[in-house]
């Protein structure tokens, strides 16, 4: 079979307040990952559009963004696992070109947030769950993360500075990410004494809502070689689904669908988690942080309160995680997410992370979450 | 129609196990259970995908069950500012039905433990909702 790389990556600078259309959001990331590549939208042969739905008014987006992108007659549609959306949209380009489709594919994801309230956003995040028997109750992310974090403490002793150090780690990367909606520095005492949101989460404990785009440039093997003096290509893809609703869940210590992913992508890439140089988790929460070094295998179950208490996920550690502030520091536009993880790791492939440089990394991975733990998909990259 | 009196806001109306309601309005939460295979469930389904069967019977969720995990909401979506502060829970029973809900107001928040023991209960909400809470035994 075949090899599929990465050509090109891009994204926009996550802001919390986006002055623009979400066509000209696109354009951002777009423009940025076209000219890595060095390609024209006539070189584009499909483009897939990545977000979630109901946070702006536009009715299937792929049709409006390609046209704006200059990526008509080439087709085009719409991919939404919400928040691993662009993650999927990666393993649907990788699908289309290998059997053959098509050679160079786009992926590209957005989100404008900030055209409704916080409130309004909450409610419709509520509803990335089961609205029939869970929304009625007022349910909103942080505290389905919250449950989560309760039982990890409850069964592992995990502690609430524990995640806090999460957040410090996070903040002093996203200070260098000049992509990033937060840069400010936070002190283990400003974490832990900023105020509750859903116990035991605090402000603190969860990352930004924001607006922002990114966008993937996959190609064939051929075309790669080609094209980029630098391919960075696609080792291995996993994705696996979990119940929707919280009664239908095994366990709430870990996300079964990112246990399952992993799995499938470790093993489509013959390695293991020691083989893994720099890693970007879902850290849409610190809890899910630390849920994904354990459910990664970067440290034994119950353990991954260890990995942060001795700086082990910081560059120079054994296993560097989110070292562009992950989503607590960089913010979280829904679609744009897993393109902005998958943009890191190529660049630290690349060998062009800058001051976030993880030295030598050779294999990166990317684990990226849709809704509380219902879809999850890993994905591991290496280069020549 | 029906299904629109669940909980504080509720955003189906139609569903075939709309009967929950109902049985809500008599003082009992109900499962389903499929008549082929025997799987229960909760939330009640109208249809099993272990057997792709439709023949489901209701039963009651009833006795103790023992809390799994929780959270209290400080903040809270849009529609449910009202009810602030409330915790939201899983609640596991001894034939292996997990059941979410919140917990009742009525248990302090120092009582509230993982594993303790609580009870489904149906409560009355303003208007003609209903929904159920969680109390102690």
């Amino acid at each position: 079979m075949q090899k599929v790389g990465i050509i090109g990556v891009g994204q926009s600078t996550f802001v919390r307040g986006y002055e623009g259309s979400i066509r000209e959001l696109a354009f951002e990331g777009f423009q940025e990952a076209m000219k890595d590549a060095q390609l024209k939208p006539k070189d584009i042969n499909a483009s897939l559009i990545c977000s979630a739905p109901e946070y702006d008014k536009q009715r299937t987006p792929a049709g409006l963004l390609a046209e704006y992108l200059g990526l008509n007659p080439q087709p085009t549609f719409y991919i939404e696992s919400v928040c691993s959306s662009s993650s999927m949209g990666l393993r649907v380009a990788y699908s289309m070109i290998q059997a053959g489709l098509h050679d160079i594919v786009a992926v590209i994801g957005f989100q404008k947030m900030s055209e409704i309230s916080s409130a309004e956003s909450q409610e419709r995040m509520g509803r990335g769950a089961d609205i029939m028997w869970e929304s009625p109750f007022g349910t909103m992310m942080p505290a389905y993360y919250a449950m989560h974090a309760r039982a990890h403490m409850n069964t592992y002793g995990t502690t609430e500075e524990d995640l806090a150090l999460i957040r410090v780690k996070a903040a002093s990367y996203g200070q260098i990410n000049e992509k990033a909606v937060y840069r400010k520095e936070v002190t283990l005492e400003k974490a832990l004494g900023s105020d509750p949101v859903a116990t035991p989460l605090k402000v603190f404990d969860c990352c930004a809502n924001a607006d922002g785009s990114s966008c993937i440039i996959v190609a064939s093997e051929k075309m790669a070689k080609k094209l980029s003096p630098k391919p960075v290509w696609i080792l291995g893809l996993g994705a696996a689904s979990a119940a929707i609703n919280m009664p239908g869940r095994e366990t709430f210590t870990g996300l079964t669908c990112a246990r399952d992913a992993a799995k499938q992508a470790y093993d489509m890439a013959g390695l293991t988690p020691q083989d893994i140089d720099v890693a970007e988790a879902h850290d849409c929460f610190t809890i899910a942080e630390m849920m994904a070094y354990e459910d990664l295998g970067f440290a034994e179950r119950g353990k991954g309160k260890e990995l942060i208490r001795n700086k082990e996920t910081y560059i120079g550690g054994k296993i560097p995680v989110n070292v562009d502030g992950g989503l607590l520091s960089k913010g979280h536009p829904i679609g744009a997410t897993g393109g902005s993880q998958i943009r890191t790791i190529t660049l630290q492939l690349r060998g062009e992370a800058g001051a976030m440089q993880v030295e030598g990394a050779k294999v990166g991975l990317v684990h990226n979450i849709g809704g509380v733990g219902i879809y999850g998909n890993v994905s591991i990259f290496g280069r020549d | 129609m029906g299904f629109e009196r669940f909980g504080t806001v509720s955003f189906v109306s139609q569903a075939k196990v709309s009967e929950f309601i109902d049985f809500l309005d008599k003082g009992k939460v109900m499962g389903t259970q499929c008549k082929s295979c025997g799987t229960k469930f909760f939330p009640p389904r109208n249809d099993c995908a272990q057997c792709l069967g439709s023949d489901i019977e209701w039963f009651e969720i009833t006795g103790k069950g023992k809390l799994l995990t929780f959270s209290k909401l400080i903040y809270a979506p849009a529609g449910f500012e009202g009810d602030l502060p409330y915790r939201i829970c899983v609640v596991a029973y001894e034939d292996g039905v997990k059941v979410f809900g919140r917990i009742s107001p009525s248990v302090p928040d120092d009582d509230v433990a993982i594993g303790m023991e609580l009870v489904a209960v149906p409560v009355k909400l303003s208007g003609e909702k209903i929904a159920y809470e969680f109390q102690r035994p």
